[in-house]
């Protein structure tokens, strides 16, 4: 796989370009569904060949839950049985939650390498080239799902929602992820380096994992704080998680979820295309 | 601005501005390029070249003026332009992560070719490029000439109107370079204009039906090639001395012979002028040799880049980076392909 090729032999033919320019009328212009699919499909053939970006959504993933259920069940709950039906669907919205800054990564690093250049000189639905890469990113985030519910289950997690509640909890999670990335992809565009957008996702993504009722219930923390855990987004996506999973789902959190995703969509995503446009 | 009842220009700019912080990158440029052919735009480093092109290609807003591509506005009507032009930039815009085959098969797709057509159209250009056997090899194994390669097939996917060519040569071994040229001449063959940017004289030479020259965003010159060189001389006489004491005297010999100005270099062996005739070069040489001034060595050659820039501008081409014109940022800019 990373043998150098031979020698640049093969010259090109002028003959044949020429055939390949006669042949090269254009065909109907694809619709905003299938060039974002296509985009989708690019991120899916990185993955492909480079299989080591899968660690973050398959190692670390099991690291946090076995950490967290180990290190805090016992104390938290009594036991790490007891605390793994409570922190399980946390753990799960965390995961995929801090996999989304890889998004704004990667569209930084694209932009890096000159072929958003080439995107942007198409004829095609510009929000693809962001939105395509937020669909592939769904098939990173359901396999980490998969990683933590599997895992959980063998750990001992019982849902009492069953694999409908369950189910329908990762879907909850996939799209608040697809709203949240739109932050991360504004800020791909915006900042300079790679490093910069890593930095910058991690300080707000650590404060409002953390403060939110992720790991332990907010009733013992102080009314500040508990005000605040009670206001994020974060915390309405776990709590209906938490009752999907359990059968117990209010329909108001869900809805309050949802809402808060429309708004990051509502905010992010013209903030992020005017980046896109104007990008220098 | 494209009221004409003529077909219109492939390119008309006029009064383009962009400024970068307080550097003005591309400043009240005018340019008319006619349909068919290659148009040159010479230019040093830092000249604005990649800015007139990422202007007319639609990545960026210009400040000032505007431009229009085979009449259509690139602002107000930029997606229509997008479907008639394509881009290869300064560095291969392809993605390095993917085999050859799948940087094709994703451009196909994304114009709107489906699953089959997609896969045979690359096929297709892999093997006009001859890249079919590195097909399944991700892009960063080619060479610096097989990336370029890809790069250019990746911008005729869909036969372009206008390619914008982006120093398609910098970088190159000599070998790469003439095959990019023979690609180059193929696109015109088959109907594309192409504008092409670069900084040697010999390639604009070679492959430009009209050429601009470019200097600290404006178009300083502008005509054919032979046009050009007329204005500069037709060629450079380069002579090194083997003892440098004796380059005074050499210098008036060859003045004599040569009936025109001798500079003497910074090198303190060497010496300088601008010629056209070749008979007079040969004169002088053998009237410094019979005057037992042995020459290391010299050279009779088309002006250079810079030759053409002290001539117009009355600068060399480095000397563009003099302070006042703040070219690093601009060269950083220059550098985001």
């Amino acid at each position: 796989m990373t043998d150098t090729l031979a020698p640049d032999l093969a010259p090109a033919d002028v003959d044949s370009i020429l055939s390949a320019l006669a042949s090269g009328e254009r065909p109907k212009r694809p619709n905003a569904l299938s060039v974002s699919i296509t985009h989708g499909w690019r991120a899916l053939l990185k993955i492909k060949h480079v299989p080591e970006q899968l660690f973050d959504v398959t190692i670390f993933p099991i690291m946090m839950t076995l950490m967290f259920t180990y290190l805090f069940g016992g104390a938290l709950a009594g036991s790490t049985k007891a605390y793994l039906q409570f922190f399980l669907p946390g753990i799960l919205a965390q995961s995929v939650l801090f996999i989304t800054m890889y998004t704004g990564v990667g569209l930084n690093v694209d932009h890096e390498k000159g072929i958003f250049d080439r995107f942007r000189s198409l004829p095609m639905w510009r929000p693809s080239a962001i939105v395509g890469p937020l669909l592939g990113d769904a098939v990173r985030y359901s396999i980490a799902s998969t990683v933590i519910i599997v895992m959980g289950l063998i750990l001992g997690f019982r849902p009492d929602g069953g694999v409908v509640g369950v189910v329908a909890s990762v879907l909850l999670l996939l799209v608040f992820a697809f709203s949240l990335s739109w932050i991360w992809t504004m800020f791909g565009l915006i900042l300079r380096t790679e490093k910069s957008v890593m930095g910058m996702s991690m300080m707000l993504l650590f404060p409002l994992t953390f403060a939110s009722n992720i790991f332990v219930s907010p009733d013992t923390m102080p009314g500040w704080l508990k005000a605040f855990v009670d206001v994020n987004p974060i915390s309405w996506l776990v709590t209906s998680v938490r009752g999907l999973m359990h059968g117990e789902a209010s329909g108001s959190d869900i809805g309050k979820t949802l809402i808060a995703c429309a708004v990051l969509v509502a905010v992010f995503a013209p903030l992020t295309m005017r980046a896109y446009r104007n990008k220098a | 601005m494209t009221s004409t009842l003529t077909a219109p220009h492939a390119i008309e700019a006029r009064g383009l501005v962009k400024v970068f912080g307080d550097t003005r990158a591309v400043d009240d440029l005018d340019l008319t390029i006619p349909t068919g052919g290659v148009y040159g735009v010479l230019g040093p480093n830092g000249a604005g070249k990649t800015t007139v092109i990422r202007m007319l290609a639609t990545l960026l807003r210009p400040d000032g003026g505007g431009a229009t591509v085979f009449g259509h506005d690139i602002v107000d009507d930029a997606d229509t332009v997008r479907s008639m032009v394509s881009l290869t930039g300064q560095f291969a815009s392809v993605d390095e992560d993917l085999t050859g085959m799948e940087n094709l098969r994703l451009l196909a797709k994304l114009l709107g070719h489906r699953g089959a057509a997609a896969t045979s159209r690359a096929t297709e250009l892999l093997t006009a490029f001859g890249l079919i056997d590195a097909a399944d090899k991700q892009a960063k194994h080619y060479s610096g000439g097989m990336r370029r390669r890809l790069d250019i097939a990746a911008s005729i996917v869909v036969t372009p109107d206008l390619l914008f060519l982006d120093e398609p040569t910098t970088g190159l071994d000599p070998r790469s370079r003439n095959q990019v040229w023979d690609i180059v001449r193929a696109l015109v063959a088959a109907g594309t204009t192409v504008l092409l940017t670069t900084q040697y004289l010999d390639e604009a030479d070679q492959l430009a039906g009209r050429i601009a020259v470019i200097d600290h965003g404006k178009v300083i010159a502008e005509g054919t090639p032979g046009e050009l060189k007329a204005s500069v001389g037709a060629g450079a006489l380069h002579v090194r001395v083997a003892d440098p004491e004796r380059r005074p005297e050499a210098q008036s010999i060859l003045q004599r012979h040569l009936d025109r100005p001798v500079a003497l270099e910074p090198d303190p062996a060497a010496l300088s002028a601008r010629v056209d005739d070749a008979e007079r070069v040969a004169a002088g040489l053998s009237a410094l040799s019979q005057a037992a001034i042995d020459i290391a060595t010299y050279a009779f050659g088309q002006p250079t880049l810079d030759e053409v820039f002290l001539a117009l501008t009355g600068h060399t081409a480095e000397s563009s980076s003099d302070p006042d014109h703040p070219l690093d940022s601009q060269h950083k800019e220059e550098a985001r392909s």
